[in-house]
């Protein structure tokens, strides 16, 4: 019999970055129970990296913005595979959320009339990121956090969550340890929120931490929760790619937005030659009309460096593939041209990008007002996630929600710069929302100790064989496979023995060794975000395969365009009732008329 | 490109019972921090090696410990930077009780903030529930919200270092975070008080110690202590500031009066 303590909740929220705040305060403000479980120490989530700034159509800086371009434009950067519903709830209900985050506090960049400044980013057509200088994450977090912890939300740092547990169909609770000793902990709740972020420790490259394992999408899946889009990962365009020990670092997409250009090794602005056709019409044909559109000059068209993160990311992978990269495997991205155009122009962007300063020149002994930047692609984000209901996100699993980047829908094949901290909001609120009004509704299940004990068992199996396999070895060895099979560029090939190569991982992951105790202990930790990182891989590679086309974020060198048939599609993956994953094709549900003619004018 | 070279790190070891300084040597990489360090290590030679991390960029502020004897974060300090014909000295914090190898408790910094009085904001300036504020008006607190929370400059303060007073203090980080609700263009709260008395802002004699060990490098001292101090001063010991008060109220409750008399004619 394992012992562990109990903790109850009519809502527990798993997760600590902006969905999991920002659902916790909503669901406490309701008037129910709170708790929360982080991974890390509060205020550390991932949402903390966030630079760009919040997409909201506030039109405080363009007044020709509103709810409608802010719909089409994340519609057509997710290639019409997005959840219709959610895409509008997203566009409608995001510049409130903003202004919420004034009420409490957060001090976003004003316009010269002392309203929220603006400006712009990739895919959306008018200046509409909130922000603050390029640290907007850790104001957005700071201010959830400074304004939840005055709201009575019980908050249990450095813990993981090993296993959800259910009462029947629905969820009962969440069975997990401490970090700190290894201690067991049960917390038993009316309903659960996963806002566990994303995947990026899937890949070798990488911009996320240690603990983007995807842990919320393997509980879901493992809890009966279905998983859709998988397929689409987003590689930032622009990663550091020197020195070694920085590669993946992001380097914001603000960069371009304040007027920064990617140019090759023959100094060529590559990407005036790759300006997608249903995007011609929004893309200056010239520099000189790109450099107006950065300093707001509201008749000029953006500049193609813009254009939506999967095609910047496929063009600099073919400058560098062809030959034409920078030394270390890269290309150029130039902030420091702009002193041919602008007075201060060092003073400037030192203002407008401080800490893209800061990490280039500390980091990279590289003055971005100088000289440009090396960037090369880097493992950002995931599209896919839990299949949620658009307008609750619950999940399939009565009582189990999900908001964030391990929801999915809102972003479709390919998420607009900007969308995710706006996403984290209007989603994170109705998660809390909907979960209080679930806990209200519903009363606590019962937890199955057949469950607790089987999770018990798997989590100090580890400790049995103290000479088994380095669990850091099976971490490396699937980063290596994911980044190089499952990566930027797909085929059918290389995915098929991403999957075999994956059962290989499974077994090696079964007999992993730890030495040490149960204090502290970051061999094991790794050793236990395994089954996560190997679940989410699996569907990853299983999506990936079933999607027979290239569209947003998947591109497959055997597979080059976009086809017909899986224009009105999303992958879905489940777990069968013998333990495998199984993956189908669903169809979108049906976009209503009001929103297709919205689109059609948006043209 | 430089060759291959190793270089050795002290790795303190140990738990609330005691510990030492562990010799590993790794090989050293270009553009290495001390942090790729810490994980060649625990990846290769010590899984259970125990330190925090999270974001590895600067943002986070979750890798703190002391490098060869100064404050900081292990992400952002090169290797470079270092003397490698001796050992690395890597230890935790001093200012927090030690729960394993690089990690302390740092809940105290987590308790301090929740009783610091939220942030309170005027009635909003435009009918849609907006406010407006001049860019020149935020400048000075968009330094203070730079902070990322590392609690180094905790760890430097020597009230809380060398005097414990962690009951009376709450050291420089959270000064910071005072000031930047009292300079808040919006908020209404009065803490001056408190900051007198509860957050006990005398202990502060302005060595500046944690200024200069700020990653963020916010200026701790000069824009946010001494300014609060200086607000402090006026409140309790300027004696003109005293009479005038007196004699403010004194004026206000005659002109209410008045206006209250108006009223009832």
């Amino acid at each position: 019999m394992a012992e562990y303590e109990t903790f109850t909740y009519d809502v527990l929220v798993i997760g600590s970055g902006g969905a999991g705040l920002r659902a916790a305060i909503e669901a406490s403000a309701a008037g129910v129970s709170v708790g929360m479980v982080c991974k890390c120490l509060l205020g550390k989530a991932h949402t903390v990296m966030a630079e760009g700034g919040i997409a909201a159509a506030l039109a405080n800086v363009d007044d020709r913005d509103n709810w409608q371009v802010h719909f089409a434009d994340t519609m057509r950067g997710g290639q019409y595979v997005n959840n219709w519903r959610m895409a509008e709830l997203h566009a409608k209900e995001a510049p409130e959320r903003v202004r919420e985050l004034e009420a409490w506090g957060a001090v976003f960049d004003r316009t010269n009339d002392g309203r929220i400044l603006q400006r712009n980013f990739g895919g959306h057509k008018y200046p509409r990121l909130a922000h603050v200088g390029d640290r907007t994450g850790l104001e957005m977090i700071r201010t959830l956090q400074d304004h939840g912890v005055h709201r009575g939300i019980e908050v249990h740092m450095e813990i993981c969550v090993l296993a959800l547990l259910k009462d029947g169909a629905r969820i009962a609770g969440a069975f997990g340890y401490d970090r700190e000793r290894g201690r067991f902990k049960l917390f038993r709740a009316k309903a659960i929120v996963l806002a566990t972020g994303g995947i990026g420790k899937a890949y070798k490259i990488t911009s996320n931490s240690w603990d983007c394992t995807g842990d919320g999408h393997a509980l879901a899946y493992h809890a009966g929760a279905e998983l859709i889009d998988m397929e689409f990962i987003q590689f930032h365009p622009t990663g550091m790619v020197w020195p070694p020990s920085v590669r993946g670092m992001l380097v914001t997409e603000g960069v371009r937005g304040e007027g920064g250009i990617l140019t090759n090794k023959n100094a060529k602005r590559f990407m005036f030659d790759s300006i997608p056709e249903n995007y011609r019409s929004q893309t200056a044909d010239n520099p000189e009309e790109g450099w107006r559109y950065c300093t707001g000059d509201k008749n000029a068209r953006r500049p193609p460096e813009l254009l939506t993160r999967d095609h910047v990311a496929r063009c600099i992978v073919r400058e560098i593939k062809e030959g034409r990269g920078t030394p270390h495997g890269g290309v150029y991205l130039d902030i420091s041209w702009i002193k041919e155009k602008i007075p201060n122009a060092e003073e400037h962007i030192k203002r407008k990008l401080p800490s893209m300063y800061h990490q280039f020149k500390a980091l990279g002994d590289v003055d971005i007002t100088k000289e440009p930047m090396e960037v090369g692609p880097t493992t950002h984000y995931i599209m896919g996630g839990v299949h949620v209901d658009p307008d609750t996100q619950m999940s399939r699993v009565p009582g189990l929600f999900a908001a964030g980047e391990c929801a999915a829908g809102i972003n479709g094949a390919n998420r607009l710069g900007g969308n995710s901290l706006s996403d984290l909001l209007v989603f994170g609120k109705r998660a809390g929302e909907f979960a209080a009004r679930y806990a209200r509704d519903n009363s606590l299940g019962e937890c199955d100790n057949g469950q607790i004990e089987i999770a018990v068992a798997d989590a100090l199996k580890p400790f049995e064989h103290d000479t088994g396999e380095n669990p850091y070895s099976v971490q490396r060895d699937l980063q290596e496979l994911m980044q190089h099979n499952v990566g930027i560029v797909r085929n059918e090939a290389e995915m098929q023995t991403a999957v075999q190569e994956i059962q290989k991982l499974w077994e090696r992951a079964r007999h992993v060794g730890v030495i040490g105790n149960r204090d502290f202990n970051p061999g094991w930790h790794t050793a236990l975000d395994l089954k996560s990182v190997l679940t989410i891989s699996e569907a990853i590679a299983r999506a990936a395969i079933e999607r027979k086309e290239s569209r947003g974020a998947q591109f497959r060198d055997d597979m080059p365009e976009k086809v017909e048939r899986f224009s009105k599609v999303n992958t879905l993956i489940a777990k069968a009732d013998d333990g495998s994953m199984q993956v189908r094709l669903e169809p979108l549900p049906e976009m209503p008329d009001y929103l297709k003619r919205v689109i059609d004018e948006m043209r | 490109m430089s060759e291959t070279r190793t270089a050795v790190f002290k790795v303190w070891r140990g738990d609330v019972n005691g510990g030492e300084f562990r010799d590993y040597t790794t090989e050293v990489a270009e553009g290495m921090v001390v942090l790729d360090a810490v994980h060649d290590i625990q990846r290769t030679q010590a899984n259970d090696l125990a330190c925090r991390w999270n974001c590895k960029a600067g943002k986070c502020g979750s890798c703190s410990a002391e490098v060869n004897g100064m404050p900081k974060l292990m992400c952002m300090t090169r290797l470079s930077e270092l003397p490698l014909d001796q050992p690395v000295r890597i230890e935790p914090m001093k200012a927090f009780p030690i729960i394993k190898d690089l990690i302390t408790d740092v809940s105290w910094n987590f308790r301090v903030k929740k009783k610091i009085k939220p942030f309170k904001p005027r009635p909003p300036d435009a009918p849609d529930g907006t406010w407006r504020m001049k860019q020149g008006d935020i400048d000075r607190i968009e330094e203070f919200r730079k902070c990322i929370e590392c609690f180094l400059c905790q760890d430097v303060c020597h009230v809380l270092r060398d005097h414990r007073k962690h009951d009376e203090f709450i050291g420089p980080r959270f000064l910071v975070h005072v000031a930047a609700l009292e300079m808040h263009p919006l908020d209404t709260e009065n803490r001056i008080d408190e900051l007198r008395r509860a957050q006990g802002i005398g202990y502060c004699n302005i060595t500046k110690c944690c200024t200069k060990v700020c990653p963020e490098s916010i200026h701790i001292t000069d824009n946010a202590i001494i300014p609060l101090k200086e607000r402090v001063v006026d409140q309790f010991f300027d004696p003109f500031g005293w009479i005038w008060r007196g004699l403010k109220r004194r004026l206000d409750r005659a002109a209410a009066a008045t206006r209250t008399a108006g009223r009832k004619r």
